[in-house]
C-alpha cells in the first residue's frame, strides 16, 4: 500500500516536473479547428517540432468566451477570428500588437492593421451544381434577374459571419440600391438558415439550386471527392473578401512564444497546410504554390473589402435593408 | 380529500418548497450574473416587439395542434391492441429527442421542394408544394412535440383505473363523458403548457421552416446580442422577456388544472370495451397509420441518407458517442433524483424555468459564476449535467406529478394509517406506482440529454465534444455524408436509450 502511494507519488513528481520543463502554449481556437479533419493537428505537430514547446487548443466559442474572461483568460493567442467582427476584439484592449513584417502576405486586398494577422480568406460566392444549372447566372445582376424558379438558400446575417458577409457583399455593389436588390433577389431564396453548415446541407440535399458559400468550396469536392460537379459562379460586380485572424493576447504569460507562433503562422510550412486542411486561401503563399486543385479555381478579378469600422457602421443598415425586403 | 391526503403523508412541507427554491435559484442565478456584468438591462426596438409577437403566437398555435392532434392519435393507442403496438409507441418518441438540424433536413426530405411529396406530387401533376413559410414553422414543431403531446396524454388513458372502464362497460355509460373529458381537462393543460414553453424558445427550425427573417423570434434576437453584438445587456433583457412568458404560461397552467377525482384501483391490466366497434376501429387506425406516417418518414430518411456515412465515420465520433452516452446516464439520474422531491405544484413552477430560459444566457451566466473558483474547462462535465437536467426537468415533472398526486392521493391516507411515512412511503407506495412514468421520464431525459448540442460552447476545451458537437464539426468541414452517418449514430443511440429506458416502465402499457 505504503510502496504503491510512493510510486504514484514518484510519477505524479516527475510528471509535474516534465511538465515544468516543457512551456505551455495555449492557443483558442473554434469548434471546428483541432478535429482530426481540421488544421489544428498540422499545426500543433510543426509548431512543436520548432518550438520544444506544448501547443495546446482550446476550442469552442472565441470571441465572446474571451471577452467574458477579460484579463483572465488562459490563452495566449486566438487563432480564428473574422474581419467583420474585430472592432469588438480591437476595443477590449486584450490583444497585443503582433509586431510582424506583412510585405509577405498574398491577401487581395492591402493588410496594415498591426493587431490581427491573417492567416487564410476566400471570398463569398454562389456555389452550384454544374449538372443541375444549365447556364448559371455570369453576373450578380444576371442572378437578381434570373427567373424565380432558380432556387437559394442563404445564411442569416444575425447569426451568422458568411450570412454577414453576403449582406455587406449587397451593399457595397448596390449602395442605396440593396433594399431593391434585396426585393428581386427574394423571390428566388428558398429560406435562410441559422449557419453555413445548414445551407449547405440543404444544398448538397438537393433543396435548392445555389447556395450562398465561398469561392473555395468546389476545392473540397474536387480532391477529397473526385466530384467535379460543384463550382462557383464568379461575378464580375467582385466577390466580398472574408478573413481568418491570428492574434496575442496582451496577456499572456510566455510572450516569446507566443511572438514564435505569429511567426510560424506566416512561414510556408504552416501556410501549405491550409488549403486541404481548412478549405481555404493560404494568407501567404503566392498562388503558383497553392496545391492543384485550388491553382485552378476561377478566382474573381475584382475583391470588394470594408475595413472593420465602416463594416460596423454599415452593418445596422445592410442587414435592415435585408430584413425589411424578404419580411415583405 | 386529495388536498388533506397529502398534508397527512407528504414529506414535511418545508422539503419540497425548499427543492424548488433550489432549482429557481439554479436558473435566477445565472441570469442575474449576466445582468449584473452587463451592468443592468437593455432597451428594446420595435423588431424584437414584432419577434416577440411571432413568438408568442406561434408557439401557441404550434402547442394547441399538437394537443389537439395527439387526443384521438393518444386515445386510439390507448384502447386499439395490435402487433407491433409498444415498438410504434418507442419509435414514435423519436423526432423530439432528435437535435434540430437532423430534424430538419429530415423533413425536408419528405416535405421539402425536392421532397418525397413533391415527388410523388410532381408524378401525379399536382402542384408543387411551398413547406416555407408560417405552415412549415407550426408543421416542424408539430413534428416535434407531437409525440410529447402523444405520450402525455396516452398517460393520462393508462393512469385511468381499469376498473373504472369495466364500471363504465357494465353501465353501458358514455366512456368518453365520464372518464375521458374529466381525464384530458386534467392533463391537456400541462402538455400544452410545456409545448408553449419548448417553442417560444424554438430559434434553427422557425428560421428555416418559417423561410427568412419573418420568422424572427426572441431566441434569434437573444444570439444575435450575445454571438455578435456581445452587448449582455440586451441579451439579457430578452431572457428575462422570454422567461416571463414562461412563467405566466406555467402560472396560468397551475390556476387551470383541476385535481384527479377517479380515486384509487386495483392496477388491473387495462381491458377496454369501449372503441371496440367497427367505426371506431377505423378511425382509430386511421389516425394511428396517419401519425406513424407523419413522424416516421423523416426519420426512415435520416436513415437512408445516413448509412452509406455510418461505416466511414471517424474514430473521433465514436469516441464522442462514447461521452455522450456517459453525460445522458449522469443526467439522467440527476435529473431523476431531482424530480422526484420536486414533483408538487411549486416544483413544477420551478421546474418550468429550465425551459423557458435561453440556453446561452443560462450558460454564459453560470460560466460568470464558476469562473472566479475552477477553470471553466475543469467544470465542463457537471456544468453540461446540471443543465441537462434542468432542461429535462419541466418534461420529467409534468409526466411524473399527476401520477404522484394520484398514488398520494389513493393510497397515501391508507399508508399513514399504517404508520408508512418517510423513505419506506416512497419504496413501499410511491415508487411501484410510478413505474410506468418513471421509465418513460428517465428514456426522455437520457435521449433529450444525447441530442444536446451544450449550452457549453463557452466550456468546452476541444476534448470534451459531444456526439452532435462533432456532427456539426464534420457538417461544417463539408463532411456531410459522414455527418449524415453521425447523425443516424446518435438517432440510433437516443432511441435505444429511450426504448431501453422506457420499456421497464412500458411493461403493461
Amino acid at each position: 500500500m505504503l510502496g504503491r502511494t510512493l510510486v504514484a507519488g514518484f510519477l505524479t513528481a516527475s510528471a509535474s516536473l516534465a511538465a515544468a520543463e516543457t512551456p505551455v502554449l495555449t492557443v483558442y481556437a473554434g469548434d471546428y479547428f483541432n478535429s482530426e479533419w481540421g488544421p489544428g493537428p498540422g499545426i500543433e505537430k510543426g509548431f512543436e517540432a520548432r518550438c520544444g514547446c506544448d501547443l495546446v487548443f482550446k476550442t469552442g466559442d472565441l470571441l465572446p468566451r474571451l471577452l467574458l474572461e477579460g484579463k483572465r483568460t488562459e490563452a495566449d493567442v486566438v487563432i480564428g477570428l473574422t474581419s467583420d467582427l474585430t472592432r469588438k476584439a480591437r476595443d477590449s484592449g486584450l490583444f497585443a500588437p503582433h509586431g510582424r513584417d506583412t510585405s509577405a502576405l498574398t491577401l487581395p486586398v492591402a493588410w496594415a492593421d498591426d493587431i490581427f494577422l491573417p492567416f487564410n480568406y476566400a471570398h463569398t460566392a454562389f456555389v452550384y451544381d454544374n449538372t443541375r444549372v444549365e447556364s448559371p447566372p455570369t453576373s450578380f445582376q444576371e442572378l437578381l434577374d434570373a427567373p424565380d424558379d432558380l432556387r437559394l438558400v442563404i445564411q442569416d446575417p444575425r447569426s451568422s459571419i458568411s450570412g454577414l458577409a453576403l449582406v455587406l457583399w449587397v451593399q457595397a455593389i448596390y449602395g442605396d440600391g440593396a433594399e431593391a436588390a434585396w426585393a428581386k433577389l427574394a423571390p428566388k431564396i428558398v429560406t435562410v438558415t441559422k449557419g453555413w453548415s445548414e445551407s449547405y446541407g440543404l444544398f448538397t440535399d438537393g433543396e435548392a439550386d445555389m447556395v450562398l458559400s465561398y469561392t473555395t468550396s468546389p476545392a473540397y469536392h474536387i480532391l477529397a471527392e473526385d466530384d467535379l460537379t460543384k463550382s462557383a459562379a464568379i461575378f464580375p460586380e467582385g466577390h466580398y473578401f472574408m478573413v481568418e485572424l491570428v492574434a496575442k493576447l496582451a496577456s499572456t504569460d510566455t510572450p516569446d512564444l507566443a511572438d514564435q507562433f505569429m511567426d510560424y503562422v506566416l512561414t510556408e510550412d504552416f501556410q501549405a497546410m491550409i488549403p486541404t486542411s481548412n478549405w481555404s486561401l493560404p494568407a501567404a503563399l503566392p498562388r503558383e504554390k497553392w496545391p492543384e486543385g485550388f491553382r485552378e479555381l476561377p478566382m474573381p478579378d475584382k475583391v470588394l473589402f470594408y475595413d472593420e469600422d465602416a463594416a460596423a457602421d454599415l452593418r445596422d443598415e445592410a442587414i435592415e435593408a435585408w430584413r425589411s425586403a424578404l419580411s415583405r | 380529500m386529495a388536498q388533506r391526503a397529502v398534508a397527512l403523508t407528504g414529506v414535511s412541507r418545508l422539503g419540497p418548497g425548499l427543492w424548488a427554491a433550489l432549482v429557481a435559484a439554479l436558473v435566477i442565478g445565472p441570469l442575474g450574473a449576466v445582468i449584473w456584468r452587463a451592468g443592468g438591462l437593455g432597451a428594446l426596438g420595435a423588431p424584437d416587439l414584432a419577434a416577440l409577437w411571432f413568438t408568442l403566437w406561434q408557439a401557441a398555435v404550434s402547442a394547441a395542434v399538437s394537443v389537439a392532434l395527439a387526443i384521438p392519435v393518444a386515445r386510439a393507442l390507448s384502447r386499439q391492441r395490435f402487433p407491433g403496438r409498444s415498438a410504434l409507441i418507442a419509435l414514435l418518441g423519436a423526432p423530439f429527442i432528435l437535435p434540430v438540424i437532423v430534424a430538419v433536413l429530415g423533413l425536408l426530405a419528405v416535405f421539402g421542394g425536392n421532397g418525397l411529396v413533391n415527388r410523388l406530387g410532381g408524378g401525379l401533376g399536382l402542384p408543387r408544394m411551398d413547406i416555407y413559410g408560417y405552415h412549415g414553422v407550426i408543421l416542424a414543431h408539430v413534428f416535434f412535440n407531437l409525440p410529447l403531446a402523444t405520450r402525455l396524454i396516452l398517460q393520462g388513458w393508462l393512469a385511468i383505473p381499469a376498473e373504472r372502464f369495466r364500471l363504465a362497460a357494465s353501465l353501458d355509460a358514455p366512456v368518453g363523458r365520464l372518464l375521458e373529458r374529466p381525464m384530458l381537462r386534467r392533463i391537456a393543460p400541462g402538455a400544452f403548457t410545456v409545448i408553449f414553453v419548448i417553442c417560444l424558445t424554438s430559434f434553427a427550425v422557425a428560421l428555416t421552416l418559417g423561410g427568412g427573417p419573418r420568422a424572427t423570434t426572441v431566441e434569434l434576437a437573444i444570439y444575435q446580442a450575445f454571438k455578435f453584438d456581445f452587448d449582455l445587456a440586451r441579451a439579457a433583457t430578452l431572457a428575462l422577456v422570454q422567461l416571463a412568458l414562461g412563467v405566466a404560461a406555467a402560472l396560468a397552467l397551475l390556476a387551470l388544472s383541476p385535481p384527479d377525482g377517479f380515486g384509487a384501483g386495483l392496477d388491473r391490466l387495462h381491458q377496454r370495451w369501449d372503441g371496440q366497434g367497427h367505426a371506431a376501429k377505423v378511425g382509430d387506425f386511421g389516425w394511428i397509420a396517419l401519425a406513424a406516417l407523419f413522424l416516421l418518414t423523416p426519420l426512415a430518411m435520416i436513415v437512408l441518407a445516413g448509412l452509406p456515412g455510418l461505416f466511414a465515420l471517424p474514430p473521433e465520433v465514436w469516441q464522442a458517442a462514447l461521452r455522450s452516452l456517459i453525460v445522458a446516464l449522469g443526467a439522467t439520474a440527476l435529473t431523476l433524483a431531482l424530480a422526484l422531491p420536486l414533483a408538487t405544484r411549486a416544483g413544477e413552477l420551478a421546474g418550468l424555468l429550465g425551459v423557458a430560459v435561453s440556453g446561452l444566457v443560462l450558460g454564459t451566466g453560470l460560466f460568470l459564476v464558476v469562473q472566479p473558483f475552477v477553470r471553466p474547462a475543469e467544470a465542463a462535465l457537471p456544468v453540461t449535467l446540471l443543465v441537462n437536467a434542468l432542461m429535462a426537468l419541466p418534461f420529467v415533472l409534468r409526466i411524473l406529478r399527476p401520477e404522484l398526486d394520484a398514488a398520494r392521493a389513493d393510497f397515501g391516507q391508507l399508508a399513514a394509517t399504517l404508520g408508512i411515512t418517510g423513505w419506506a412511503l416512497w419504496r413501499i407506495v410511491l415508487l411501484p406506482r410510478l413505474r410506468r412514468p418513471l421509465g418513460f421520464a428517465a428514456g426522455l431525459t437520457a435521449a433529450l440529454s444525447m441530442g444536446d448540442l451544450g449550452v457549453i460552447a463557452l466550456f468546452a476545451d476541444g476534448d470534451h465534444a459531444t456526439l452532435p458537437l462533432q456532427l456539426y464539426g464534420l457538417m461544417g468541414a463539408y463532411r456531410m455524408e459522414a455527418a449524415q452517418g453521425a447523425a443516424l449514430l446518435l438517432l440510433g443511440l437516443s432511441l435505444g436509450l429511450f426504448w431501453l429506458l422506457d420499456r421497464g416502465g412500458r411493461a403493461d402499457a
